[in-house]
């Protein structure tokens, strides 16, 4: 199959005049990566990889240990609609291996692999589906807030709409390179939006949030005016969430789906449902990684505070959506705590580890939260024995650190590594004297 | 003697039976025998194989895969003779690129021995079909495996690719996912029927909106390419 692959890989790249190849790949902290070869060099990639320096690349090697060895995967081999006429450019992603061949354990994209061919060694497949929400600025001086384009709300149809054509164009492009698109709207906030992505394999998928977000940015760009991923860039309004729609397949089955039961919900997606609620608290570091993640996960605007599951409720940090026409192929679960900051390979690794550790030891399903939790006091949710997710990125990182689940799921360098570095930005953090607190305390203490 | 007459069959088979062997033994015949996890490119003759028989009859799945890598674009294909048991002729169907004839086990060494004959003397190079496929004004030219829609070209995956070129090639047919996922894909695929949808999707978003009706829904059933012909 891979030579065929690469034979066809081949031949559309001179067939179609392709100058450049971007061999694409995701650091640690989910920033892509590339470098660019010339179509001569193809072929010798395809068949050897590329050999490139590791030790600067976010959470790669060690200097002692700094040649990695790129190994182009064929089946993502896409021209981009990005290049000037006439000098097409095409990306491929990459998978990172040791100089000997081995999986690199640095790797985001190998880890995710893992994961989806562990499932799959069960018969299993994950498939996910994304909401990716995301703001349009003007581009401001340094320093200044961020300029929102417009003032639309929820579905908002504005005239004269600048956003409205960004995204058009946008979801144009990412059809053209077989990113399908399921809804588009303009969200909540000014200038927000939201693209909600057709399922699709996890790993697939975890390259399409790449190229996404990278297409949304290039978009963008060309308009004079940027886009960002920021969960909380505007304070008083919603922040920007990636919630994330999982299902398991055994075959041609949705292994979710149970036709007998209230609420169509098999034994395994409970279970599973019940493993992403236990170690929710645990994976919130990944799918939620900055400081400023933790200013979206507040109370009041649509953002999961508690560690609850419930079918039309959207306080809770699990929904379950009814399915169209009571649809056994669309029975899910919505994971709605993730946001787009995160590298979506080991957000993606982490839902499918945790929900998996509750099938596997048949973890009991707490009982629905249907009432509005964000209406309860801290005794009531105590009663109904519902915790809440982690508060700030030093919280998530306590509760990372402690779990056997994450350690095991990221492998022991990306662990360690991630532990370190953002450690750090919470230190950075934490000895920044904010504006907040120069306006409350400097003229009154 | 010619060179199809001398040259090295290969024989793929788990096992080869001993009646298969004896046949080809006494008609004279060189050949190679081979099982289906053996890499038949070590072992091949520096004037190719002048022709495969691939006995289908006890691993389907894993005799396709052997046919498909003797069909490799970059090389010239291998006249190839397919044995199957009467119970599997429905293996044959919507494979017709992957071998020039077939002969049902259990066989009449005659029959073997008749058709191989007819099979290496047609002179020249296989004939393959056109080289370019159009349906409207979508265009597959299978040369250059390049595709375009109303002359804008398609930047398919290698899956997309292969999956359009079959439907293009069997238009106003209905096919089930699995009969899909089996031809498109080969059975070495374990994504199931929901594999195929996804790329159905993703192709019809490069086809474009005004072209993504070319690949319609059947519902509860699959797949069916191209317009039907009371509407064009």
């Amino acid at each position: 199959m891979r030579e065929q692959q690469c034979d066809y890989v081949l031949k559309t790249a001179s067939e179609r005049g392709v100058r450049m190849v971007r061999l694409w790949f995701t650091d640690v902290l989910g920033n892509l990566k590339s470098f660019a070869i010339s179509q001569n060099e193809l072929e010798n990639a395809l068949n050897d990889g590329m050999t490139f320096d590791g030790s600067s690349i976010d959470g790669f090697s060690r200097i002692q240990e700094s040649d990695v060895l790129a190994i182009p995967d064929p089946d993502t081999f896409q021209i981009l609609p990005l290049g000037d006429k006439g000098a097409a450019e095409a990306r491929v992603f990459c998978d990172i291996h040791h100089l000997d061949g081995t999986p690199f354990t640095g790797d985001p994209r190998q880890v995710l692999r893992r994961h989806v061919e562990a499932a799959r060694n069960e018969g299993l497949t994950f498939y996910v589906a994304p909401d990716i929400e995301f703001f349009y600025f003007n581009t401001p001086q340094t320093g200044e807030r961020p300029i929102p384009l417009d003032n639309g709300g929820y579905f908002d149809l504005t005239t004269r709409d600048v956003t409205g054509d960004l995204r058009k164009q946008t979801i144009r492009t990412l059809e053209q390179i077989g990113i399908p698109v399921e809804y588009s709207f303009h969200e909540d906030s000014p200038s927000q939006q939201e693209i909600d992505l057709r399922h699709d394999d996890a790993l697939t998928m975890a390259d399409s949030v790449m190229t996404f977000r990278l297409i949304v940015r290039e978009v963008a760009a060309a308009h004079g005016v940027y886009a960002t991923f920021m969960p909380k860039p505007l304070e008083g309004v919603q922040g920007s969430g990636m919630h994330t729609h999982l299902s398991l397949f055994t075959g041609d089955d949705n292994a979710f789906y149970d036709e007998d039961d209230a609420y169509n919900l098999s034994p395994l997606a409970k279970s599973f449902m019940a493993g992403l609620l236990h170690h929710a608290a645990e994976i919130t570091a990944i799918t939620n990684p900055t400081v400023n993640s933790y200013k979206r996960l507040v109370p009041g605007f649509e953002a999961p505070v508690h560690l609850s599951w419930a079918r039309n409720n959207r306080s809770g940090l699990i929904r379950v959506p009814i399915a169209k026409r009571g649809n056994p192929l669309a029975t899910r679960l919505e994971y709605r705590s993730p946001d787009p900051s995160c590298n979506p390979y080991l957000a993606f690794s982490l839902m499918l580890a945790a929900g998996l550790k509750g099938v596997r030891e048949g973890y009991e399903l707490p009982v629905e939260a249907d009432a509005n939790l964000f209406e309860l006091d801290d005794n009531a949710l105590t009663k109904l024995g519902i915790g809440q997710l982690p508060q700030s990125l030093a919280e998530a990182l306590r509760a990372m650190e402690q779990s056997e689940l994450v350690r095991e799921a990221l492998g022991e360098h990306i662990f360690e590594w991630f532990l370190r570095n953002k450690r750090r930005e919470w230190m950075d953090y934490k000895t920044h004297v904010s504006q907040f607190e120069i306006d409350r305390y400097l003229g009154t203490l | 003697m010619t060179q199809a007459e001398s040259g090295t069959i290969l024989v793929v088979g788990d096992p080869i039976s001993a009646e298969l062997a004896r046949t080809l033994d006494l008609c004279g015949r060189t050949w190679h025998g081979m099982c289906f996890n053996d890499d038949p490119s070590g072992v091949e003759p520096t004037d190719g194989w002048v022709g495969a028989i691939i006995d289908l009859s006890n691993d389907p799945e894993s005799g396709w895969s052997v046919a498909r890598g003797l069909r490799r674009s970059d090389r010239d294909p291998v006249r190839t003779l397919i044995l199957v048991s009467g119970g599997q002729l429905a293996e044959l169907s919507h494979r017709d690129d992957l071998f020039d004839d077939f002969c049902l086990t259990p066989f009449h060494p005659s029959e073997i021995e008749a058709r191989l004959n007819h099979l290496l003397a047609t002179a020249g190079p296989i004939a393959t079909r056109s080289e370019v496929v159009l349906y409207e004004n979508l265009a597959l030219n299978l040369e250059t495996y390049q595709a375009s829609v109303s002359d804008r070209p398609l930047d398919l995956t290698y899956m997309e690719y292969e999956l359009l070129k079959f439907l293009v090639q069997n238009p106003g047919k209905v096919f089930s996912r699995e009969m899909l996922l089996s031809r498109v894909w080969g059975y070495d695929y374990y994504g199931g029927a929901r594999t195929v949808d996804v790329h159905v999707r993703r192709l019809r978003a490069k086809l474009g909106e005004e072209h993504a009706d070319l690949i319609q829904t059947v519902r509860s059933v699959g797949y069916r390419f191209g317009h039907l012909r009371w509407r064009a």
